[in-house]
Parts: C-alpha cells; structure tokens; sequence
C-alpha cells in the first residue's frame, strides 16, 4: 500500500502572517466584541439607569429570541445561502405553540417545532435539489408561513391565549440565578452551535460549502445534505425563539416577526460573517444581537426618539460593520 | 478479465453532449507505478475523461474496469472511495478554511465525537512537511502560495490511499522550482506502486515524467504507446490532427500567397508583454494590410497575448504602441479608442447578446460614437447596418432579426461587423472559424484576406494548422508565453510551425527547417 511517507528536500514557501494581516485577522474577528465593548461603556456612562441589573436583565431577555434565530441564520450564511423565512416561522411557531398549549405544554413544544423545521426542510431540499436560488425559496418560505399564520388566526384577528397556570409558561417567564429561562437557553444554544461549527463534521462541511460549493463536492463534501439540515436548522430554532416568545407573552400575538429577518441578518452580519458565506463565528453573531439590543435599549432610555431613529442607528452599524469586514478582508488576502 | 498488471482499464467510453459527440470509444489503460501522459488541444475531450474518471460525469456507453471490477461512479465520492484521486487544476480547495482544516476535511482525527484541533494541526504540519511545505497550517489556505496549495491537494490525495493520481495541469501555476518539488513527489510516489495520469501540454514536463502517452483528438484516441518512441515532432503532429508525411511532402508549396508587407509602418507593436505565469516577454509587430498569425499549442499565450495587447488583461509589464504612439495606460476603453478590436474566442459568453436584434448587436459598441445628445438616429443606424450585413454577406431575414437565431457562421459576422463599424486599423481575431460549419468557415476566412487587402491590420489566432498557415502572412510562434519563432515568406508554412512548437527549449532560435 501507498504511504504517505514522502521525502522531499525543497522548502516550498515559508508561510508567516504579515503583521498587516495578524492585524486585519484579529479586529476580524474580535471587532464585534470591540464594538459592543465601547457601545456598553459609552451608554453606562451617559445613563445611569443603564448599568442596573434589571435593565440588562431585559437586554439579554429581549435580544435572547433575536440570538436564538441568529444562531441558525449563521449557519444558513456560512453556508452561502440566506433565509428570508425565519421571521414569519417565528410568528407561525408563537401561534402554534399558544393554540397547542390547550392540549398541554407537550403539544405547545412539538407542535411549533415540528412546523419550524418541516417549513425549513422543504425550503432545504428546494434549495439543493432544485438550484433554485435561497434568496426566491424562502422568499416564498416566508409568505407561505405568514399566510398559513393568518389562515389559522382569521387573517390575525384571533389571539390564541395560552391558558392560565400552564406549565408552558414558566418556558417564558421563568428566572434562574437572576437571568430569565430564554436567555440561558439561548445561552446553551450558543455554546453547543460553536462547538457544532469548530469541532465537527458537519460544521467543517458548511464551511467547505460555503467556501467553494463545487470544490466542496470534489472534495466528497455531501453538499445536497448539508444545506438541507442547515436550512432544517434553522426553521427549527426560528420556531423555538417564537415558541419561547410566546411563553413569555402568554399568547400567540400575530403581529410580531415582521421584518424581523432583516434584523436578523443585520447582527450576523456586524458580528462579522461573510454574506458571501465561508466565514463567521457564532460569538460574532451573539456580540452583534447585544450591539442591536443595547441601541434599542438606549434608544428606548432616551424617550424623546421614536423608534424609527433606532433604526437609523443600526442601520449606520450595520454599514460600518460590512464597510470594515471588505476592508479587512482586503488586508487579510493583500500579499 | 483482470490483468492484474493494470490498474484502470477504459475500453469504449463514449460520452455526448447536446449537439458534440465528446468521446468516441476511448481507451485508455493504466499501470502501477507509471506515469501516463494525456495530450490533446482545446476540444479534444482530455476533461470530459478525467472527469468520468472521476465521477463527475457519467459515460454514455463503454466499460471502465478498476483493479479488475467493472466500475460505475455516481459521484466523487465513490471514486475516491475506490482509490482514485483527482487533483484539479485550480478549484479544489476552500480558500477560506485553513491549511489543515483543507488537508483533513471529511477524515479529521476526533476525540469523544470532536475534532480534535491540536492533533489535526500537529499532523497537518508533520505530513506538509514531508512534501517541503513550511507553512503555518492555522493560516487560511488562501493565503498561501500556489505550489504550496498545489503541495496540499497532493498530500490530500495521497493520504486517502489513492492508488490512482488524475493530475489536470498540475503545473500551470507553478514556479520552476516548485515543479521540481512536484516532480519529486510524484516519482516517490509512482516507485510506491502509484498509477498517476498526467495532463499537461508542456512537452518538456511530459517527456521528463511520462513513460507512456495516450493522444486525443476530437473525442477520438489518434495514438498511444510508449512516449520515448515518440519524437516530439509526431507527437505535436498528432495533437494538431496534420500527418506528418503528408506535410513534409507539401513541403514548401503554397496554399495561398504569403505578401510581403515589410514595407509598410508597423500600425501596432507589442514589447515585453509579461505576467506572472502567463506571458513572458512577448513581442508582437503588425503593419497595415498584413496578417499576422498566432501559432501555438493549447495554454501558449495565444489568447492571452491578444487580450494584453487590447487591455483585457492586466499586466505585470510591457508597452503597446499604436501608429507610433505609446498607450500610456492599458484597457479595453484606450485600446477602441486607439483603433483596436478584440473578437474574442468565446463568442457566446463574451461578445454576442442573443435575444438582441442582429441591428442592435451590430451598433452595440458604435452606439456612443453615433449618438448626438444621447438620441440615435434610426435612419442612420439602418444605413450603417445595410452596408455591414452587404459587405460581410450576413444572411438574416431582416435586420430584427434575433441574432440567437442565425447559424454559428453568421453570429460570427455579426460580430465582425460590430467591430468593423468602428472603423478599427487593427482587428485581432482569436479562433474566428470555431464552431462553424465548413461553408460558412471559408466565406469569413475569405473575409479575412479581403480586409487585410483594403488595409486592416489583422492578428489571426486559430489553433487549425492549416487555417493558419493559409490565413496568415506571417506566423509568430509562442510556447509556454513566449515568442519560439517568427516565420515570414517562405517560411510560413505547416511544418515550420510544428518544427518550432516541439522545439526542445523554449527561445532556442533558429533551426527550423530540416
């Protein structure tokens, strides 16, 4: 049998990093944590209110859903796709788990994520079966999952309520060691996508995907299957943080998940991933939900704005945030 | 039937396209521990096998027996399981991802069900070093260099126990000395019991490494045998599809007239045209009236030099002069504008807009020059494209016509036309009879000579021979990018060219005739 034993002599290139591109590396990948370091302190010390425990409490409980979607949008985006759909699951999954809670909180469980992920298998297989682009697919993703939310909830002028002492509740609106339930689930969630992006498999194969989709498939990557349970994926956690959503609220409100992909997308993206997928870190992706969460938050402290200046100042982010990432990636890549 | 000196045995392969038959029953047979050359021009179907090979693609009809069973690949994956690794010329990697995350992708070491990082890294730099790499295996692969990258795809293929190699022009973007290195590894390999397939037209390279060598043309196996029976002068013969015999008797007689237009100011010249790994100091002259012939084999520069010298493709170094004034800064906009046209080789990705009309096609590129105040004047934009579909004998139902309609033939004038309206001194033309049929080919060959006659300047590429020799008034040589040899006269004819592309080293000059 052939080894792999071969001596050669010649030095092929000796490969070190440039100090211009340990530089460029590093704010790439800590530059969300820079930028949420210095928007902390600059709203700690203009508001006093700011730094209490309550009021982050609320932060991370507010930005806990957004971080639940965000987690599986990183992983569609690494892979090189998108998924306009998630805020309309996260609407469907709220009303399905409030209409399901009549049956008890089992059915309140199932029912949303089982939903959540079929919407995001279809869309999955649509996706790499077809080529049809993921862009158009949960385009249509989203409107199908917005209309079947209305056609269940008479064009949404029911509320379906989740009944009073339901265990489903404490999903919500339980605290443990002063941090509410949401928010450590998010937490755990996180912590296991990290470990699924670096340390198995499946991650490497999304990133090898969205690296290079043909080289990937020479390189025996099962390129069909991967976006298929990445798309699965994410449905699933889109349906968990509007199930969680409703547990909160103690009903499935209608109104909610509009636009809210947009949102999503926004903090993946000033968490650094690429949105021509290949590169991104689930910690990027949770310091850019707190960056939105914490201009909301100041936002909402200064009272006299309306909501709409929130979005301006996001929007101004989200522009810093790609403008660094081509630039650093220009760096990065300069030789 | 196992032959247990064989690795892989092809007999019949026959694989169609829409509309191109792009293998025919091809043989192909590999042993251990040998190297096999395959060689062919642009179309011959050197990438539809490889790709079979490979399972990537799926053969219409015919057998491939590997280590004695009949085999059939749905995809990569099972070839690779069965032992055959294909390294690609350029895509087959993930920029992105790091040296050994690239190295061990789908086989990382794991602990407890994860991978295990420090491991991967520690082997990653134990095995890249036996291939003379040296480089930080953490870094992403895309910022390494070429031959190290190449190393990598190597080492990948290796380490998955293939017992059969498919290297597609492994060396194309390799400094020398890193071919060296690539050399070394592939003879260690091949006295371990490898079978290696070697596709490359640098026939230094294919007699340096090969022992045996299968030729394809157009689908079809022409030759194969070993290589050293093999001078280099047949084997250009047989990629070229020109029977040696035939063309030696030829000898000096003329297909057509070979005018002399040394006489007459030069309207373009070239100098030092250089790019890493592309070009190499070309230099290219070409006076009014004269048509200046590319010669070259698949991957010489031809292409590359024609888009230099219109600015489509950037340059390390080098100068265009046109009518005596130097282009200060090369790019397509200065090279129209200094009268140049580019009809490039492509026509259906680069030049022709299909659900446009034959008209719109024609005016696309003299639209800005014709327009007063941004409006275009019907009338004149009818007369223009009367005389150009009269002049070039274009045959379309009207001028409305799509122009994705009309035959190959008369896309081709089309295009010809859309440049000619912008009345050009220099029109370089790269493959203009490809894919065309026989009819249509000598009318545009025909238009050729009646435009250098009224005083173009034209720069023919085509990889037909005898296109070439006919065509052309004078022929410059390229090999490897550079200039091999200039033939003007007498000299211009099929063997002399040949005589020059098989050459042993590259810029040796003279001696071309027997």
């Amino acid at each position: 049998m052939i080894t792999d034993s071969v001596a050669v002599p010649t030095t092929v290139r000796p490969g070190r990093a440039t100090r211009a591109e340990r530089l460029a590396s590093l704010s790439q990948r800590h530059g969300a944590l820079t930028m949420l370091a210095l928007a902390l302190i600059a709203a700690s010390v203009t508001f006093e209110s700011f730094a209490t425990a309550e009021n982050l409490a609320g932060i991370a409980i507010q930005s806990s859903f957004v971080a639940v979607i965000a987690l599986g949008m990183t992983f569609v985006i690494i892979g090189g796709g998108i998924d306009l759909s998630v805020g309309a699951v996260f609407a469907l999954a709220g009303v399905l788990a409030a209409f399901g809670s009549r049956w008890g909180p089992v059915t309140a469980l199932l029912l949303p994520l089982g939903a959540g992920a079929l919407i995001g298998l279809v869309q999955g297989v649509l996706i790499a079966r077809t080529g049809m682009a993921p862009f158009i697919v949960t385009l249509a993703g989203l409107l199908a999952a917005r209309g079947l939310m209305l056609a269940l909830t008479t064009e949404g002028a029911e509320t379906p309520l989740v009944p009073r002492g339901s265990g489903f509740l404490g999903l919500g609106r339980g605290v443990f060691l002063g941090l509410g339930v949401p928010v450590w689930i998010a937490i755990v969630l996180c912590g296991l996508g990290a470990v699924l992006l670096r340390r198995t498999r499946y991650g490497q194969f999304l990133f090898a995907v969205g690296g290079n989709e043909d080289a990937a498939g020479l390189m025996g990557v099962p390129v069909t299957r991967v976006k298929v349970v990445t798309y699965a994926l994410s449905g699933l956690l889109a349906a968990l943080a509007g199930m969680l959503n409703a547990a909160r609220l103690g009903s499935g409100v209608t109104i909610l998940g509009v636009g809210m992909e947009l949102d999503v997308i926004a903090a993946v993206v000033i968490g650094g991933t690429l949105l021509v997928g290949g590169a991104g870190a689930v910690g990027g992706t949770v310091c850019g939900v707190l960056i939105l969460g914490v201009i909301q938050n100041v936002v909402n402290q200064i009272g006299t704005l309306t909501s709409s200046v929130q979005s301006v100042v996001s929007g101004a982010f989200l522009v810093v945030a790609v403008v660094a990432q081509t630039y650093l990636s220009r760096a990065g890549r300069a030789r | 039937m196992s032959d247990p000196a064989t690795i892989l045995d092809a007999r019949g392969v026959t694989k169609r396209f829409p509309g191109v038959l792009a293998l025919d029953h091809v043989d192909l047979t590999l042993t251990p521990g040998r190297v096999h050359a395959l060689v062919g021009e642009n179309g011959a179907g050197k990438s539809t096998l490889i790709k079979i090979l490979s399972g990537a693609y799926h053969a219409d009809s015919g057998e491939i027996v590997h280590a004695g069973r009949p085999v059939s690949f749905a995809r990569p994956l099972d070839a690779r399981a069965a032992g055959i690794s294909t390294i690609y010329q350029e895509v087959n990697l993930i920029p992105l991802m790091s040296v050994a995350r690239n190295l061990f992708l789908g086989r990382e070491p794991r602990r407890l069900g994860l991978i295990d990082l420090r491991r991967m890294n520690r082997e990653a730099a134990a095995v890249l070093d036996r291939y003379g790499v040296h480089v930080d295996v953490t870094r992403p692969l895309g910022t390494i260099g070429l031959g190290a990258r190449q190393m990598v795809a190597l080492a990948r293929a290796v380490a998955e126990d293939a017992r059969l190699l498919i290297m597609d022009e492994p060396t194309s973007s390799l400094e020398p000395r890193e071919v060296e290195t690539l050399f070394t590894v592939v003879e260690s390999l091949t006295a371990k019991g490898m079978a290696v397939l070697y596709v490359s037209h640098r026939l230094e390279e294919l007699y340096r490494l090969c022992e045996t060598v299968t030729v394809l043309r157009d689908g079809r196996v022409v030759h194969t045998g070993p290589l050293a029976e093999l001078d280099r002068l047949t084997l250009v013969a047989h990629m070229l599809g020109r029977e040696l015999d035939q063309v030696r008797q030829e000898g000096t007689t003329r297909f057509g007239e070979h005018r002399d237009h040394t006489g007459n100011p030069p309207v373009m010249e070239a100098r030092g045209l250089t790019k890493r790994h592309v070009l190499r100091g070309v230099g290219l002259t070409v006076r009014a009236g004269e048509v200046t012939g590319l010669g070259g084999l698949l991957g010489a520069g031809r292409s590359e030099t024609a888009k230099a010298v219109v600015g489509a493709l950037p340059l390390d170094s080098g100068t265009v002069t046109v009518g005596g004034r130097r282009l200060r800064r090369l790019s397509p906009a200065t090279a129209i504008r200094a009268g140049m046209a580019l009809l490039p080789e492509d026509r259906k990705a680069e030049g022709i807009v299909p659900d446009l009309s034959v008209r719109e096609n024609i005016l696309l590129a003299a639209l800005p020059r014709l327009s007063r105040f941004g409006f275009v004047s019907r009338r004149r934009q009818e007369r223009i494209v009367a005389t150009f579909t009269k002049r070039l004998r274009i045959k379309a139902a009207s001028p409305e016509q799509k122009v994705g309609e009309l035959s190959g033939g008369n896309q081709q004038k089309v295009l010809l036309a859309r440049w000619l309206c912008l009345n050009p001194r220099l029109l370089l033309l790269d493959e203009p009879t490809r894919g065309i049929d026989v009819g249509a080919k000598a009318e545009v060959q025909a238009l050729i000579d009646e435009l250098a006659a009224d005083g173009l300047a034209v720069v023919l590429i085509s990889s037909d021979l005898e296109e070439l020799v006919e065509g052309a008034d004078r022929i410059v040589v390229l090999r490897a990018g550079a200039v091999v040899a200039e033939l003007d006269g007498d000299d211009v004819g099929e063997h002399a060219v040949m005589a020059a592309l098989a050459e042993a080293e590259p810029r040796e000059e003279d001696d071309r005739d027997d």
